[in-house]
């Protein structure tokens, strides 16, 4: 293998549209210049790696492993954002503090629950300082998150009504139903979360046939024959030899790694994996190594110390090395570069095991995945993992791949020996959603889904960033995830965009870097164009109105413009104190 | 003294003129030597080779990794699962041949019960089938509210959480409170999914001996001792001890009031796993707290799931709000997870109104347990294992031929025989790695209320023929 491409060639594959931060002065000229050294993939020159704040994602190093372009940005957070951030946290930790002792001396009322009093002498079940952040920072905003609804999730949901007395401590239901909000937060990609229509039909179907539950683990009494009609289409649809499906997403990264990788073998895992393939990786037993998101530099790294230098202290050889990574990445919108990733799995002889919980059915012209959707081999994949969750608008989740490997799983899955099988009708569901995606049904639905659903995403990121916001994430993810950066905007955000009848996400530490709170939209082939645009609409009104639209790159092409911009938006009174909005 | 000084000094610098010159000379090369080494880097003592670019090529080139999975031979049980075609109820198709299901957990026949399928209907009608997204955000269901109510309510309890996956229930529970350098008292027979979760917690685990409460006390006065060794530490260090109400490994109950008064008298939280009893013990269905008349608050957590008595999908945490609300943010399994699918949710709500209606159905459970308990005995080579009310007992071998394999082999043979006329038997499966405390191997009879007398005596009189044919 030659040394890599360089970035010029990258460019001009993709017209010259990835690198839009070339303009900070920040790429390495060592980058360009000759190797000496026989990675796959150019290794920086400089002994450090970039500041994680630098992220330099949108480039592409590799650009012959591409069959088209390849677009990422991360707009880097403006540095007076970023201070005003801090600030923020500054002021709710204070006044967090502050409160903390007020309540201590009985000044201000304490709604957390008590300890009972015969249990008072016991070692205290959580340490004080655990819950500071929820008590000062979280209670703030609770209303956000955990919001009933009582309807389909689908492109419209009906709200339950919540108020609180007491400042979110806790929270009645009026008896009102807020009615129809636009829901872009659920999984739901290609609108299979519905009541009425085939799946529904079938799922009834086997409602009455089988009942709900199952009462017994696959090995011993509950493997039926629905599960087996299941993982057969499975592992159609996907294009391997075998595969098993298990109820639950999480226990299908967190039950089957442990059967996978043990002491002696390492596990690489990217730095943004999801907790359920983390907690996998921590069960299995094995050496576990982090590396940049996304960043096949940091991974070959890593790569070829693991392999040159072999296990810490012994310096024996590893006995296999896992690379772990996310087909869509759910928080940054970002999908993985797998055909360099394919690349180095090769050349290290490493294995992949390739989690597409959000990309599965949402990526690719048939809908199979980020594999489809670069157009690779699926058997390059050691392990193919998804869930049915999202797409299918079911539940469980799945592992795909060679014979060897699913009987292997068969009988050493601690989810096929000690959890309950799948109930039958929500396999079902999957079947029946399946076989509309793969047009087995002789209708042309599920390629209208498909189409539909890209072409939703391309025009919701692409207006999004036309009105200016700082949007993450790869052109063609429909997770798109746009910057509020400040904690006030959480709240303030969630709030206001329920106001207009749209239901969001919003994340915040700790499920982001602390600066980098940020709204999510999971885009639904269900939206209809009227939505998106309503949508929009309402998204530019309370980005207007909270002055969300950060982004200094579109119509702000000089560096000079859009600072001064910037900053005089964000100077006015209301945003120096960030805890104003969410005190009231 | 200071005189003494200077007289030394002074004699110092005669000397120096006195002194031959190659003397200086040497001195003044050694002093330089020593500024050198002072300066030099330094060095180690194992001389540092870094290797070439070729050295590590080859070394990634010899590189053979071991292969993903190892190789399983073909005729390995796992490959060849039982199949059941058609619903896993009383009457269960294994394998193309109807038997009577003893081998489901369906210990309350909800499985296939007319007003469960009927409530899931509606639910599946109004919500569809799937959620699309975790609790946090527009996941949570106002089925699932009502569950979570209801179930509080069943247990007398102030809060219950519920989750999608029973396994993950205690599993995701336990690391959401103990965390590195606590101490967790388990019992031996503990089973995988508390495992699991200890393994997650990263916490310090003590074993105790299977239901014996004198070994318990021997482990919780040694942590005293140490305790009061170490009085700063104690003060963060939280204890636990987990049981299991009824153990799904021995049929056996735990002896609660015994451990309650351990935990008043060494200051240690009780989490009480209850997939095997809740729904099963008490007059109630309330578990092994209402069996044995503990007061609930006394048990700091209880989780079951609802995939064995409920029968539907799913399991559940409830104690006090103290307790359980942590969760919320903190049970891995409960905030990534996506939500249960409200269609099991309903069903396992229609579960718990039936359980509510009618509180005979547990005596009459407890009535068939007795009847299969007392069927099973002396059958030759075969003892039965568990309590007289334990709802799945374990058959095992009465002598063991030494080998684990041929045990298994010979309890297979049993079951092939049964399912051949027509009782459905499993053998009870377990990761025989992975275990902490192995169990011996096992066939597992399931009791469920739809058990006529004659189905028992027929599953009875099937399996000691068998023992009498296979084991000689």
């Amino acid at each position: 293998m030659p040394p890599s491409m360089t970035e010029s060639s990258a460019n001009k594959l993709t017209n010259g549209d990835v690198c839009h931060r070339t303009a900070n002065g920040k790429k390495s000229s060592g980058r360009n210049g000759f190797v000496k050294n026989h990675c796959l993939f150019q290794q920086p020159q400089q002994k450090k790696y970039r500041r994680p704040s630098e992220k330099n994602n949108h480039v592409v190093h590799n650009a012959s492993l591409y069959n088209k372009p390849f677009v990422e940005q991360f707009e880097e957070t403006p540095l007076l954002v970023a201070v005003l951030t801090y600030v923020g946290y500054g002021i709710l930790t204070i006044f967090g503090y502050l409160r903390d002792f007020l309540r201590n001396r009985g000044v201000e009322k304490c709604h957390v629950a008590r300890e009972r009093d015969e249990q008072k002498d016991f070692v205290p079940l959580y340490q004080d300082f655990e819950n500071f952040y929820t008590r000062n920072l979280y209670m703030r905003i609770r209303d956000n998150w955990n919001r009933p609804i009582c309807s389909v999730p689908g492109a419209k949901m009906d709200l339950v009504e919540r108020a609180s007395k007491d400042y979110n401590w806790t929270f009645e239901h009026t008896g009102k139903v807020v009615k129809d909000v636009i829901n872009m937060g659920s999984y739901n990609y290609l609108g299979f979360a519905e009541n009425t229509g085939m799946c529904a039909d079938s799922a009834t179907g086997s409602t009455h046939k089988y009942g709900v539950g199952v009462g017994s683990t696959r090995y011993e009494m509950g493997n039926l024959d629905i599960h087996e009609e299941l993982e057969q289409l499975v592992a159609r649809f996907l294009g391997v030899e075998s595969s098993m499906a298990f109820g639950m997403g999480f226990a299908t990264n967190s039950m089957n790694i442990p059967a996978l990788a043990g002491k002696g073998c390492l596990i690489l895992s990217d730095e943004l994996n999801h907790a359920s393939l983390v907690l996998g990786a921590r069960l299995s037993g094995a050496t576990i190594r982090v590396f940049k998101h996304n960043n096949m530099v940091s991974l070959e790294k890593l790569l070829r110390d693991a392999i040159v230098h072999g296990q810490p202290r012994t310096h024996r050889p590893w006995k296999k090395i896992l690379i772990l990574v996310e087909g869509i990445y759910s928080m940054e919108g970002s999908i993985v570069r797998l055909p360099e990733v394919i690349a180095l799995k090769k050349h290290y002889k490493a294995y992949l095991y390739l989690d597409e919980a959000h990309s599965i059915g949402a990526l690719g012209p048939r809908g199979g995945g980020v594999v489809d959707y670069f157009g690779l081999d699926p058997k390059d994949v050691d392990i193919m993992m998804g869930t049915f969750t999202k797409s299918f608008g079911a539940a469980g989740g799945y592992i795909g791949g060679k014979r060897e490997l699913i009987d292997y799983l068969r009988s050493h899955s601690h989810s096929s020996i000690y959890a309950t099988a799948m109930s039958p009708p929500v396999s079902q569901q999957i079947i029946t959603s399946m076989k509309i995606i793969m047009g087995e049904d002789d209708t042309t639905l599920g390629a209208e889904r498909l189409k539909q659903l890209s072409e939703n995403t391309t025009y919701f990121r692409r207006k999004l960033r036309e009105m200016g916001f700082i949007i993450y994430g790869n052109d063609d993810s429909p997770v798109v995830p746009m910057m509020l950066y400040m904690p006030a905007k959480i709240g303030a955000f969630g709030r206001e965009m329920l106001k207009r009848n749209i239901g969001t996400v919003v994340v915040g530490f700790p499920a982001t870097p602390i600066i980098e709170s940020r709204a999510r939209f999971c885009v639904s082939a269900a939206h209809t164009r009227d939505m998106l645009d309503t949508a929009l609409e309402a998204i530019s009104e309370v980005g207007d109105v909270l002055q969300l639209k950060y982004s200094r790159h579109h119509d702000f092409p000089s560096s000079l413009g859009p600072w001064s911009s910037a900053e005089s938006l964000l100077l006015e009174p209301s945003h120096v104190k960030p805890s104003c909005h969410i005190t009231n | 003294m200071a005189s003494g000084q200077q007289w030394v000094l002074v004699e110092m610098v005669q000397a120096l003129y006195e002194a031959p010159a190659y003397h200086l000379v040497l001195e003044g090369i050694l002093i330089l030597w020593i500024i050198r080494l002072l300066f030099s880097k330094t060095y180690k003592l194992q001389e540092r080779s870094d290797l070439t670019e070729k050295e590590k090529e080859d070394l990634i080139e010899e590189w053979q990794p071991e292969p993903l999975v190892p190789l399983m031979s073909k005729d390995h049980p796992s490959l060849n699962y039982d199949i059941v075609t058609g619903p896993p109820s009383h009457k269960i198709i294994v394998n193309g041949k109807e038997c009577i299901n003893f081998a489901s957990f369906n210990f309350l026949g909800f499985l296939d019960n007319e007003r469960v399928k009927q409530k899931a209907l509606t639910s599946l009608r109004r919500y569809g089938v799937g959620t699309c997204g975790p609790r946090g955000f527009y996941g949570t269901f106002d089925v699932h509210l009502e569950l979570e109510d209801r179930l509080a309510k069943f247990m007398k309890t102030e809060e219950a959480i519920i989750y999608s996956y029973g396994f993950a229930t205690i599993a995701s529970a336990i690391p959401a409170y103990s965390k590195r350098g606590d101490i967790v008292f388990v019992d031996e027979a503990a089973c995988f999914s508390i495992q699991k979760g200890l393994q997650a917690s990263r916490s310090f685990i003590k074993y105790f001996k299977h239901n014996d409460m004198e070994d318990l006390e021997r482990l919780l006065k040694e942590q005293e001792i140490e305790d009061q060794r170490n009085p700063r530490k104690a003060r963060v260090t939280r204890r636990f001890i987990v049981v299991e109400g009824l153990y799904i490994n021995t049929a056996d109950v735990c002896p609660l009031p015994d451990l309650v008064k351990l935990k008043y008298k060494y200051k240690v939280r009780i989490f009480l796993e209850e997939s095997m009893s809740f729904g099963v013990l008490g007059e109630h269905g309330r578990g092994v707290t209402e069996h044995f008349g503990v007061n609930i608050d006394d048990i700091d957590l209880i989780s079951a799931n609802m995939e064995n008595a409920v029968a539907s999908i799913g399991g559940f945490c409830c104690g006090r709000s103290f307790v359980i609300d942590h969760q919320r943010l903190s049970g891995q399994g409960y905030c990534f997870s996506a939500s249960l699918p409200p269609m099991l949710a309903a069903a396992a709500i229609e579960a718990l109104n039936i359980m509510e209606e009618d509180p005979e159905i547990f005596t009459i459970l407890r009535e068939k347990c007795k009847h299969v308990h007392k069927a099973l005995q002396e059958i030759p080579g075969v003892k039965v294992v568990g309590e007289a009310y334990a709802p799945a007992l374990h058959l095992q071998l009465e002598r063991s031929s030494g080998s684990r394999d041929t045990d298994v082999r010979m309890l297979r043979s049993i079951v092939d025989y049964c399912l051949e006329r027509q009782i459905a038997l499993t053998l009870a499966r377990y990761l025989d790695k992975e275990e902490r405390f192995l169990p011996p191997p096992s066939i597992r009879v399931v009791v469920t209320i739809e058990q006529t007398e004659e189905d028992i005596e027929k599953a009875a009189s099937c399996i000691r023929e068998a023992a009498l044919a296979i084991l000689k």
